[in-house]
């Protein structure tokens, strides 16, 4: 680990000031990801913004009728979150399916947005990896490249966007809600939030340098059968194959989010319009464009099973 | 002590303490952290620098130049050490490859450097300022593309010859009326033990000691001295505490090496752990397989003809995966052929890991036997009774097992699962969203015994103390000999102190191979018949009259206390047990047989162990309790190695890619459900005096196999490329269940 300044912020105001004053300065809550990157030298941020007493840890209800979560809140306070079980049950479910119980108890709802992907190139400082280190190359294109993405990748870029939390986000039309260095606030769709690779893999969000995010918000609830399914290749504590978060109404309407096939979380309109034709109709509408390698083809037909296998679950309970 | 007949009755068979279920007595030490492991010891050496490794980032060629100027003038850097300064070294009799590289790299990750500062975090820092002018070559990593150029291994292995032949296999396998011939493969598996590779190293004069976590004292002691080239006699290893092993401590690597002249250079002491992440590709792992078996046989299932032929690589001077070791004594058959090839390979060095041999073997061979019950029509279980022999099928019968309980775990386990209810027809069952199958294999492993040693005493107390070099990888080890002590000297077992892992102590079998627990206990059991002598003389006894009981030495109406006897000097001896020639004339093994239920998700092909059963031979079972977790633990393993299991190799760079414990895959308890296990009951007196076998790697050989069988059963799909992961079931899903 390189040596590093450290700032405990105070407030939202003073997170930004510092940031502010040092170029390439992160902001650290959990730092489940951070600090293993920072010790491969991964990241070697010249200042860590240490926000965790913020207290941005309250899980309230919106005028509107939606949900604002703290950026502090921790995976597993947001999982139990009374309300989330019952109106945002797909939130939680995607929470429990992710990391172990010791990381989300760790883990913050603004940190597992933003954590990087598992791409064992990019983990690697001796390998090519123009997410690393931009012009490099990229070592997974023809690589170990099993679990990594087939939708919105490029030529540069291929990884994986890993969080489980982030595609319930997706699905349910999250806002990042942020503040800017000049003390701007703003709210920027989770559809905009990520960023595909295309030839500059290294910028991953919509956040401009020192911009911290302060919450997230939910509209009101989808109202229907809320579902997550991740398939992995182990029972627990493995990254997806492929994950496929639904939300299925009343009305026989459906939305899909998907995990494990895109550079970001994945949704598709087509692939919601599609929910009437069935689980075949969906997988074709949602992987339309995919680009996949000898070792990850496998996901068009997991994805395609796994649709199967939650309009089963659905047709079951109909 | 020389054991060269087969045992008679003798102290152990009272199992007043050996053969009960005990806690382990180092749990409570481990449990509260006051059992200190090798990086811990800054008791013993105050003050320690830090080392971290530079490990190569290319698989072979040559180092240009090393510039470790800006890294030795970061901050807090004592030491930069490397081929360059490092002084003249030699190489270990069990490293394949040098555990300091350079100017040759022979491996990818292999060390060229070790940074030592003042702090962790700063030595860590400084390392990636070393700047190293690669010259790479072109290596060769791919084993079956090398498969055709490998060749038949010079010498013997531990495992003996590399080719047997019996009979006339070819012709035999050509007449008979089912054939089985398949090829299957195994990859590369990393042992994935929890504590790291680790050493703090002092230098005191030009006497070296060494804390480091290590199953084998005694080889180790000889590899240092041997790579420093310094007398054995200035070496001192203390390995009390190890945090699993798996075969990946058996020998000197390269934390003890460099801590060692990192403490020399900076005259303090060092410590040295290899950091997760290196570990897969710095030090050794179990090497890639490819196993062809040929199973003829009549149309009852009674083998004729037996082939298995076996791929591996390794490193220039490295050794062959001796995968076939079993089928040479498994089932019976009058022609038979096993050969072993090895490939040339420019990963890093293949070694032994959990059962190696047997444990990717049986992958192969208990699948075939799988495939042959079906192209019989026979019952699994029935097949391998009717294949049953009794004695080494090559040597013939004048060979006999020296115990063999093999039909009596299969009858057994058999029984316990349920194995009645299985529907032999595959992909018939379901339950939810679950194809359910159920596979069996059986389990084998071979039983070695190796000459060990141990000093006990007695002191005023009339407590009882052992010593021996002998090495607890969280085994029970510090139990099983406490049990023994204690039964041999008439004491309880609180009453016995076992201290282990010092090379100060008498050599002992160490931790391996599942020798470790007969040899350990039957070196204790030697030294405490010399014991036994020293007091009975000291109370005026005759030894083969006096009785050993309550703290008591007892000869007819007169008795003695042991603590009274040892008086304030105490009362010594030293011995060690050493094998004639009972192993020759008697093959030795262990036996079992694995019972599994799998469910495999109809659309998705994930595949959950839903139950394991396992009935299991191995003579005495010393601590029922701590013999229940090796095979639990073993039986888990053979989970991993089935489903998840696999060191990815990059073929254009020649590293394992997935090089950590998030990505490569052991079973986490959410994979592992309730495992029943049965011992049966089984006395060796041809094995030791402690009439007892290894076990501890038992519970692999096969496990993987049964899982794989069950998926077969549950799915139709037969798959022979290990790990059985669910893009291989979809692969292969048309026209079965799972379509």
């Amino acid at each position: 680990m390189k040596t590093f300044h450290y700032h405990r912020a105070t407030s939202v105001e003073d997170a930004i000031d510092a940031a502010a004053q040092t170029q390439g300065a992160r902001f650290v809550a959990g730092g489940t990801n951070l600090l293993d990157l920072m010790k491969l030298q991964i990241e070697t941020p010249p200042a860590l913004i240490d926000v965790n007493r913020l207290g941005l840890d309250k899980v309230e209800r919106t005028d509107g009728g939606g949900l604002r979560i703290g950026a502090l809140v921790r995976n597993t306070d947001l999982a139990a979150d009374a309300v989330v079980r019952r109106d945002y049950a797909v939130l939680s479910r995607a929470l429990l399916a992710g990391a172990s119980a010791q990381l989300r108890n760790k883990a913050t709802t603004a940190g597992n947005l933003l954590q990087r992907t598992r791409c064992p190139y990019f983990y690697d400082m001796r390998m090519p990896c123009h997410k690393r280190r931009p012009g490099s190359g990229c070592a997974a294109l023809k690589g170990f490249n099993r679990n990594l993405a087939i939708l919105e990748t490029s030529d540069s870029c291929i990884a994986t966007h890993p969080s489980d939390m982030a595609v319930a986000m997706r699905l349910l039309d999250a806002g990042v809600d942020t503040m800017a260095p000049d003390g701007m606030r703003r709210t920027i769709p989770i559809a905009d939030f990520h960023r595909p690779p295309g030839d500059t893999p290294h910028v991953e969000t919509a956040l401009k340098p020192g911009e911290l995010v302060v919450s997230i918000t939910l509209p009101p609830p989808v109202r229907g059968r809320h579902v997550y399914r991740k398939v992995r290749d182990r029972a627990s504590y493995a990254f997806a194959l492929v994950s496929v978060a639904a939300v299925f109404g009343e009305d026989g309407t459906a939305r899909f989010a998907f995990g494990g096939l895109g550079t970001r979380p994945w949704r598709a309109a087509a692939a919601d319009a599609a929910a009437s034709s069935g689980a075949k109709a969906v997988a074709e509408a949602a992987l339309a464009g995919a680009r996949t390698t000898d070792q990850n083809d496998f996901k068009k037909v997991l994805t395609a099973r796994t649709l199967a296998s939650v309009f089963r679950a659905q047709e079951a309970r109909a | 002590m020389k054991f060269d007949t087969p045992a008679t009755t003798n102290p152990i068979d009272q199992e007043r303490v050996i053969g009960r279920a005990h806690d382990r007595i180092d749990g409570p030490a481990k449990v509260t952290g006051r059992a200190p492991y090798a990086y811990e010891r800054h008791d013993a050496a105050p003050n320690p620098a830090y080392g971290w490794i530079v490990g190569s980032a290319i698989a072979k060629g040559t180092v240009g130049a090393i510039d470790t100027r800006d890294a030795q003038a970061a901050p807090g850097v004592l030491a930069v050490i490397t081929h360059a300064n490092a002084g003249k070294l030699g190489k270990g009799n069990m490293n394949t490859a040098h555990l300091l590289g350079g100017p040759a790299i022979e491996h990818f990750e292999q060390a060229l450097a070790l940074v030592v500062a003042d702090t962790f975090e700063n030595a860590r820092a400084a390392a990636a300022l070393v700047r190293i002018d690669y010259k790479p070559e072109q290596g060769r990593f791919d084993l079956a593309a090398e498969r055709d150029r490998a060749v038949k291994p010079t010498g013997d292995s531990y495992a003996g010859r590399p080719d047997t032949a019996t009979g006339d296999f070819d012709t035999a396998f050509h007449k008979a009326t089912v054939r089985v011939d398949q090829t299957y493969s195994t990859p590369d598996q990393s042992h994935a033990m929890l504590e790291p590779h680790a050493t703090t190293a002092a230098w005191k004069d030009d006497q070296l000691t060494l804390w480091t976590a290590n199953q084998m004292i005694a080889w180790s002691l000889g590899d240092v001295a041997r790579t420093l080239g310094i007398p054995k006699e200035k070496v001192r290893l203390i390995s009390p505490y190890i945090g699993g092993g798996f075969g990946a401590k058996l020998f000197l690597r390269t934390d003890a090496l460099l801590a060692a002249l990192g403490a020399k250079a900076v005259g303090r002491p060092v410590k040295v752990a290899i950091a997760r992440h290196q570990i897969p590709n710095n030090t050794t792992h179990r090497p890639a397989t490819i196993q062809r078996i040929r199973l003829g046989a009549n149309a009852d299932g009674v083998i004729d003809a037996v082939g298995h032929e076996v791929w591996s690589g390794d490193l220039p001077g490295g050794e062959a995966e001796m995968a076939a070791a079993q089928t040479r004594l498994m089932y019976g058959g009058a022609n038979r052929m096993t050969a072993h090839r090895l490939a040339t390979l420019d990963l890093p060095e293949g070694n032994a890991m959990r059962a190696p041999g047997e444990a990717v073997g049986m992958l192969a061979l208990e699948v075939a036997m799988d495939e042959l019950a079906e192209a019989c029509g026979v019952d699994p279980v029935e097949l391998r009774i009717r294949n049953d022999v009794q004695y080494d099928p090559e040597a013939g019968p004048q060979r006999p097992f020296s115990s063999r309980k093999l039909v009596e775990c299969l009858r057994q386990g058999a029984e316990r699962f349920g194995w009645a209810r299985r529907n032999r027809q595959p992909g018939q069952v379901r339950d939810g969203r679950w194809l359910v199958g159920m596979g069996m294999a059986a389990a084998f492993r071979n039983n070695l015994t190796t000459k060990s040693g141990a000093r006990v005493g007695i002191d005023a107390q009339g407590r009882v103390t052992v010593e021996t070099d002998m090495t607890d990888i969280g085994t029970g080890s510090y139990t099983i000999i406490a049990q023994t002590a204690a039964e041999m000297m008439g004491v309880e077992l609180d009453d016995v102190i076992v201290r282990l892992g010092d090379s100060r102590y008498p050599v002992s079998a160490g931790s391996g191979g599942q020798w470790g627990a007969n040899s350990s206990t039957a070196g204790v059991y030697a030294a405490c018949v010399a014991l036994r002598a020293k007091v009975a003389e000291q109370a005026g006894f005759a030894v083969e009259e006096a009785l050993f009981e309550n703290g008591l030495v007892r000869s007819g109406n007169k008795s003695r206390k042991l603590g009274t006897l040892a008086g304030r000097e105490g009362i010594w001896a030293e011995d060690s047990m050493d094998y004639g020639d009972l192993a020759e004339r008697y093959a030795q093994a262990t036996f079992g047989a694995h019972f599994c239920e799998v469910g495999v998700d109809i659309d998705t092909g994930e595949v959950r162990v839903r139950r394991m059963s396992g009935a299991f031979a191995a003579g005495r079972i010393l601590n029922p309790k701590s013999a229940r977790s090796q095979v639990i633990g073993a039986m888990t393993m053979g989970v991993g190695a089935a489903l998840m299991e696999e060191l990815v190799v990059d073929k254009r760079f020649g590293f394992f890619v997935n090089h950590d414990m998030a990505e490569y895959h052991v079973p986490v308890h959410a994979d592992i459900p309730h495992q029943d296990v049965l011992f049966v009951d089984e006395l060796d007196d041809k094995s030791s005096p402690m009439k007892a076998k290894g076990v501890g790697e038992l519970g692999i050989c096969g496990a993987g196999a049964a899982v794989a069988n069950a998926i077969y059963n549950a799915t139709g799909i037969r798959l022979r490329d290990y790990p059985l992961t669910l893009d291989k079931l979809l692969a292969a899903a048309a026209g079965t269940a799972l379509a």
